[in-house]
């Protein structure tokens, strides 16, 4: 993994017109390249706005006032527009339909590429490639608009993963697929990071979250409460609780232990964790 | 006493020739949580479907409250079967709100009196006060879906549907779902559940159907369904996280079925005294 900075936001402030308070205020955080991050927090707390200032829908196509900077791969962004950002910063969005425009699945992948000037060959090879990787194989002729929640939100990946995007930014992209589809998204996240690629996550999924992603943003009425890793920002159970959010199953059983019977096992934050550190030889 | 839905060798075949169910059978009683279980494309949304006459059977038959669905009109079932969509797009479509929520019980004609208290009490529980007003196709995806359980709260149909209830939502979010199911279940209704959120299940421990490639495949309480690996690998389903690790914890006691954090506290607090003596709990990590 190198060492490069993938994303830097600094003094970031966003406010959207006739509005009294910001939406995202004076937000810090740097991700490094081949990281993955995940972002979390309550509904309507600015996690897609914050987001979407990532690759500059916000503040160019969504409109408002933006303060502080932003920079991708050492670059300042703040004169790009969104078509610049396409071949850097992919964006998966939260509903499907919203997303997808053709006729067929496979029409619908090379749509984005065709806009990035890629050959024919080279798009038949990654239409391939990504509708297997997202499990949508034998799906090519078929239309978008007849598939189910789960498999439009695979479709929306697999076109934003065919531009092969450096960035890969994914908001609740498992919130209507089932745990072997939710499985799937994951792993193609942990894929990511094999390219090479940066990802950001937006999820309610804590426990998919602990074990897939490198650090987690927890944002709480536009404001970065905690950011760092599932280790440190899990094991926080009592701010996360003030903030009406929860850890993974596992390390809220394992606080529980220690306040109501003072039974000790850390912090566990993933189940093979939590299998080692519940490990009791016997009992009598 | 006959079961209020009661659903017999029904298969549906949609037009472009997909079989989404085969061969089902079920009953449903007074008072009943069901949640019905299954990968995507199982065949589960069509399977409730069928309940309040949204789908007619291709073959078999489909009674709720003696009434055939085949023969009955949608209005008159959807006074005793209120569904709530997984997606809210294609449930609100008027400007306010408020409007929204008066809609129901309006169109049932439910007295005015009845009709503000019931209202209300979905405005209280879904904290909607301050969004009366508001377009709900201003709002997000997970706010709309809550107007769409508070929209079928005040209408207050026997049977209530929930089509993902908890999916985009919050941890609080999950929490009111939760306290909804419940509510319904205490007011005597039944309910439906399709869902994917096994800590949802794990925390009611309802009734169980699991659907897999168009037919039911298990039907029993969610603590015998989640013991058995077998069938959750089958069906691609994943027990709650607590449960994962109760399963590879010898030392609990293995006739029990551990679905909820409260059930492990549980143990560990009857089995406190032993573990002192053997110090021999690890250190964590």
């Amino acid at each position: 993994m190198s060492n490069r900075d993938a994303i830097v936001v600094e003094n970031l402030t966003f406010q959207y017109p006739d509005t009294e308070t910001p939406v995202l205020k004076n937000i810090h955080f740097t991700l490094k390249e081949g990281e993955v991050l995940g972002i979390i927090g309550r509904t309507g707390s600015g996690k897609t706005t914050l987001a979407m200032c990532l690759n500059r829908l916000v503040p160019t196509v969504i409109q408002g006032n933006l303060e502080g900077t932003i920079s991708v791969f050492g670059q300042d962004i703040s004169q790009r527009s969104v078509a610049d950002m396409a071949d850097k910063v992919g964006f998966v969005f939260q509903e499907p339909e919203n997303q997808l425009s053709q006729m067929t699945v496979e029409e619908e992948i090379a749509f984005g590429m065709g806009n990035l000037g890629i050959s024919r060959e080279e798009m038949k090879y990654r239409i391939q490639e990504t509708l297997k990787q997202v499990g949508l194989e034998g799906f090519e002729k078929r239309s978008p608009l007849a598939l189910s929640g789960g498999q439009q939100q695979r479709l929306a990946i697999a076109s934003v993963m065919a531009m092969r995007p450096s960035i890969m930014i994914m908001d609740e992209p498992t919130s209507m697929l089932d745990p072997r589809g939710k499985n799937e998204v994951y792993d193609v996240l942990r894929k990511i990071k094999t390219y090479g690629m940066t990802g950001v996550i937006i999820d309610h999924e804590v426990e998919r979250m602990a074990s897939y992603c490198d650090k987690i943003l927890v944002l709480d009425d536009g404001e970065v409460i905690m950011f760092g890793t599932p280790k440190e920002v899990f094991s926080e159970l009592t701010l996360l609780h003030e903030m009406e959010m929860n850890a993974p199953q596992v390390t809220e059983l394992a606080d529980r232990l220690r306040k109501e019977l003072q039974i000790d096992v850390g912090s566990p934050i993933t189940v093979e964790e939590a299998v080692k550190a519940f490990q009791i030889v016997s009992i009598k | 006493m006959e079961p209020f839905i009661k659903v017999t060798g029904v298969s549906h075949v949609y037009p472009n020739g997909v079989t989404a169910i085969q061969d089902v059978n079920l009953e449903i009683g007074e008072g009943e949580i069901v949640a019905v279980l299954g990968s995507n494309g199982s065949g589960k949304t069509t399977l409730v479907k069928h309940f309040n006459g949204l789908l007619k059977p291709t073959t078999g038959q489909v009674t709720v409250g003696n009434m055939n669905t085949k023969k009955e009109r949608i209005a008159k079932l959807s006074s005793l079967v209120g569904y709530v969509f997984q997606n809210p797009n294609h449930q609100t479509f008027l400007p306010t709100v408020r409007q929204e929520l008066y809609y129901g019980c309006k169109n049932l004609k439910i007295s005015e009196e009845e009709t503000e208290k019931r209202v209300k009490k979905a405005i209280e529980l879904f904290e909607l006060e301050n969004l009366l007003d508001a377009n709900p196709f201003d709002l997000n995806s997970s706010k709309r879906k809550e107007i769409g359980m508070a929209s079928i709260m005040a209408i207050s149909p026997k049977v209530v549907v929930l089509d993902e209830p908890t999916t985009g939502q919050d941890h609080k979010g999950c929490k009111r779902v939760l306290e909804l199911v419940k509510m319904f279940h205490e007011h005597g209704h039944i309910v439906v559940l399709v869902t994917h959120d096994m800590q949802l299940i794990g925390e009611l421990n309802c009734r169980v159907v699991i659907m897999n490639k168009s037919r039911k495949i298990a039907d029993d309480r969610a603590d015998v369904v989640f013991k058995n690996q077998e069938l959750l690998k089958t069906a691609d389903l994943q027990p709650p996280q607590v449960m994962e690790l109760a399963n590879q914890l010898t030392y609990l006691n293995r006739n029990e079925s551990y679905l909820t954090i409260d059930s492990i506290v549980k143990w560990f607090k009857h089995n406190k005294k032993g573990l002192e003596e053997e110090r021999k709990i690890g250190t964590g990590s």
